[in-house]
């Protein structure tokens, strides 16, 4: 019995005598603890997942980009100048000397052409940004020109708002990318046709921004390193090493520990838990342009009536919810516009009011309520707590909501065949202009097999030619300041008639180590950035 | 379960002499029995294949959706559904993917933009090291306190054994591995938090078996092997735990279906110690069921760990697969599941290897 007694000794010793080997995060390496399992594809012309824009925004250089601390602003990237033909229709950019890739090589007009090519060619998830420009793959060879190595010409269908364009030209899906390695590793896709570089691009980087990816490890890391060739001020940091850690709680006790700098996705209560443990941490915070709301299937003989989607628009109980399930991470806004963005006006004319609700059902002819159902992602405990308020705000005046709780991809499915009732979910901007949420308003198309897409208002089966009228002709408005008029005036017209419930737009907030100085949450995921970060 | 006693103690029964017709009948039953394992072998990895397959189209997700996301165009949307093959009928979708899978090909993972097999080749490892760590704490550990526990039955060791199965068994590995993160990592810092290694070791050894601790004693480098071995610990442990608490209960009925059997007072009588009587017999026969028991629980280690995967941010598969599963990267599924199909195959083969070893009946 001894021996057996020692050999346990000796078990539980081996189990518990664990070496502790801490090394802290260096300090020329910012170490994040970060949700980016969304990642599928670096390639700018493929990528359209949040985490994504984050990392090629530190690794490329688009020709202008929108200046995260004021946002109606356009920073010169790769571009110095541009102007504007008479006819309204060719961009021509002057491009700034002297630029070199991470590879080396130099950045020329031809290296934008590829860029923009390949984007338009490949017809992968962003090729509509392009491609609404007119610009196809049987005509980019025209509509796209080096006119010399420091000028790019873009020629686009119609006299569009300068602004529009300019904007959109400011998402990083046009990063400009060096053409001169990406061809050296073309290949062929699976139907024999040339693959732009692609096969290589979705696992690799190939810009000019501040920073170079060096490794990316699906669902674990990505590690970049600084870009020794680009053309600003040094980055103070020699590494941004980012750890997906699924946990939040382990998010927390990382940063706590200092085995990471920067924790990105803490919830309330944990951020609340960071502050009470002292410890001099900072949470810096950003509104954010993603807005979360319900969508209303008019295609639902009750949803069909404005009275009644009206009526839901009062059960929603916005301020309780702010305070309580969506502290720190989400604010009001009842607009299809996230504040920041051209065209934003302070509108959140709703409140919850049973009386109002009541009175509206009672003119659709259901003073007694009916049955609805929602559909929303289980995975998100916030808006399990906003379907759980809803069930309980509609039940007060008969509405009978059956949650249908999936997974997210199952909600989105659901939603694009136009088989839901409502509908929770959020949306976020293509680009830093109004027309990318028109996603709300136009609908030009409501058969089942719409040939234009299934923009968000045809998902809900509403359709308003005054609506699609106005949001055309707004996009042709070459004063900034009446397209922004415009698009307020819009904004108010649409609240009361739209298929919509806009309830709320998103904040983040991270907890920051005090080693860490200049760290800034962009309003959009490419504008976080760290060149200027320093520990 | 039991057998007569002391059989495993007598001598194994030598082939009088080997005759040519007898060679010729050994050989026959020996490619009888290959070519039956092959069958079952092809049987069960069909069987995966086609429910695999199935589930995947039952999932009320647009797998198109998942690789060009909610903004695409239909012509963006209608190119990426041809180039995935989905247009296809979904026989000839089926015989596609078998015909693949067969030549070693499980496609390319709409999550991760690479082979499935060179996902499957970096996430199994990790999973495969947590996992073997933690059964060799299981079973160095369970079976000896499940032993004591069935000699000293209702003693306070088998009364604190039963409350430690017991908390095995209920509370959830979630809740038990932030308590440990808490605990171990953060206020004694005895173990590494979340993650294989710490940043600063990341990339120091190249990639050999996968198995960190494995490869840094392949490239000598102490530091590294240090440093992931105060990672693994922790949740090797905890997987352990619960690994533990199944095999010492297990190993304790058998024992004492075993402690209650004459042949052992028979062995008393005879003037055998305690210690051989418990050891040498009473355990000698329990080891056939054990053998089963560690498989098992081997397994449910591989196959479970997804939440362990998650608290400690472990790249292992049990990950791998929900993430896919989530976003409909029926590759990924489907290759994964393979895996993990493979990996219970080859453990009852094992396990049946070990039969033979130990009990000369199955010889």
């Amino acid at each position: 019995m001894k021996k057996l007694l020692a050999a346990l000794a000796m078990g539980a010793s081996f189990a518990m005598a664990t070496p502790a080997v801490h090394a802290a995060t260096p300090k020329d390496t910012l170490v994040e603890a970060w949700h980016m399992d969304d990642i599928i594809s670096l390639d700018p012309a493929e990528m359209y997942e949040l985490s994504t824009y984050e990392v090629n925004g530190n690794v490329y250089d688009t020709l202008v980009a929108i200046n995260p601390h004021n946002t109606g602003d356009i920073l010169k990237k790769a571009a110095l100048s541009w102007t504007v033909s008479d006819d309204g229709k060719t961009f021509t950019f002057k491009l700034r000397p002297g630029q070199k890739f991470a590879s080396g090589n130099p950045l020329t007009a031809a290296d934008v052409v590829y860029s923009y090519q390949r984007l338009t060619a490949l017809n992968l998830a962003p090729a509509f940004l392009i491609q609404d420009f007119g610009i196809t793959t049987d005509n980019m060879n025209t509509t796209l020109k080096a006119v010399d190595d420091l000028t790019f010409q873009m020629t686009v269908d119609q006299a569009y708002a300068p602004s529009f364009v300019i904007n959109k030209l400011c998402a990083t899906n046009f990063a400009v990318i060096d053409s001169v390695t990406v061809k050296s590793h073309e290949g062929k896709k699976a139907d024999g046709t040339n693959d732009w570089g692609n096969g290589w691009l979705k696992t690799a980087s190939a810009g000019s921004g501040p920073f170079k990816i060096d490794e990316w490890k699906p669902n674990e890391s990505i590690s970049m390193s600084v870009n020794p060739n680009y053309w600003g001020p040094k980055p103070k940091l020699k590494r941004v090493f980012y750890r997906h850690i699924a946990e939040e709680a382990s998010q927390r006790l990382l940063l706590e520990k200092g085995d990471v700098d920067i924790a990105r996705n803490l919830s309330a209560d944990q951020l609340d838990g960071v502050r009470k443990a002292g410890g001099g941490f900072k949470f810096p915070g950003t509104a954010q342009n993603t807005n979360l709301y319900f969508g209303m299937n008019t295609k639902n003989q009750y949803l069909a009536k404005p009275e009644v989607r009206e009526a839901l628009r009062y059960l929603i109980d916005y301020q309780g919810l702010a305070k309580t399930a969506l502290r720190e991470g989400w604010i009001i806004n009842q607009t299809f516009l996230p504040n920041g963005v051209l065209g934003y006006v302070d509108s959140n004319p709703y409140k919850l009011d049973y009386a109002k609700a009541k009175a509206l059902l009672a003119k659709a002819g259901y003073p007694d309520g009916f049955p609805l159902t929602v559909n929303v992602a289980s995975t998100e405990q916030s808006r399990m707590d906003i379907a759980q308020s809803m069930q309980q705000t509609f039940a007060k005046v008969g509405i009978k909501l059956q949650i249908l709780a999936s997974d997210q991809k199952t909600v989105i499915t659901t939603y694009r065949a136009r088989k839901h009732d409502l509908a929770l979910l959020t949306w976020g901007i293509d680009y830093f202009d109004p027309n990318t949420n028109m996603a709300f308003v136009v609908n030009k198309d409501n058969s089942d097999d719409p040939k234009t897409g299934k923009p968000l208002a045809w998902r809900n089966g509403w359709q308003n030619e005054e609506f699609n009228k106005q949001a055309n002709d707004l996009l042709f408005v070459t004063d900034t300041a009446k397209r922004k008029a415009g698009y307020q005036a819009m904004i108010k017209a649409w609240q009361p008639v739209s298929p919509f419930a806009m309830m709320f737009q998103q904040n983040w907030v991270a907890a920051v180590s005090p080693k860490v100085h200049n760290f800034f949450i962009g309003p959009s995921n490419e504008m976080t950035q760290y060149d200027t970060v320093y520990k | 379960m039991s057998k007569p006693a002391l059989a495993s103690a007598s001598a194994v029964a030598t082939p009088s002499a080997e005759s040519g017709a007898h060679y010729l009948q050994v050989v026959r039953r020996l490619l009888l029995a290959g070519g039956g394992l092959f069958f079952s072998l092809a049987v069960t990895f069909f069987g995966l294949l086609v429910i695999t397959f199935v589930i995947g189209r039952l999932m009320p997700i647009d797998p198109v959706l998942s690789a060009v996301g909610d903004r695409a165009s239909k012509a963006t949307y209608d190119q990426v559904k041809e180039a995935m093959g989905l247009n296809l009928p979904v026989w000839h979708q089926f015989a596609r993917y078998a015909w693949n899978v067969i030549h070693g090909d499980f496609g390319t993972s709409i999550q991760t933009a690479r082979p499935v097999m060179e996902d499957l080749l970096r996430v199994f490892p990790a999973t495969a090291e947590m996992a073997t760590v933690a059964i060799i704490i299981g079973i160095v550990l369970g079976i000896p306190l499940g032993v004591w526990a069935a000699v000293y039955r209702n003693s306070v060791l088998d009364q604190t054994m039963r409350v430690v199965g017991l908390i095995g068994y209920s509370v959830p590995i979630f809740w038990l591995g932030i308590m440990g993160l808490l605990v171990f990592y953060l206020q004694l810092e005895w173990v590494g938090g979340p993650g294989r290694l710490d940043v600063f070791f990341d990339g120091e050894v190249p990639t050999v078996t996968g198995f960190i601790l494995i490869d840094s004693i392949i490239a000598g480098d102490w530091d590294v092997f240090q440093n992931a071995f105060g990672h693994i610990i922790l949740p090797a442990c905890l997987l352990g735990y619960y690994s533990l608490a199944y095999i010492s209960r297990m190993t304790r009925s058998l024992m004492l279906e075993q402690l209650n059997q004459e042949y052992l007072i028979t062995a008393r009588v005879k003037g055998m110690s305690e210690r051989r009587v418990i050891w040498r017999h009473a355990f000698g026969n329990i080891q056939v069921a054990l053998i089963t028991v560690c498989a098992l629980a081997f397994a449910n280690i591989l196959e479970g760990s997804v939440l362990t995967e998650t608290v400690f941010a472990w790249p292992g598969i049990g990950r791998y697969i929900t993430t896919a599963l989530g976003a409909a990267d029926m590759n990924a599924v489907l290759g994964g599941t393979i895996v993990v199909g493979t990996v219970y195959v080859g453990l009852n083969l094992l396990t049946d290897v070990l039969y033979r070893v130990v009990d000369p009946r199955a010889k």
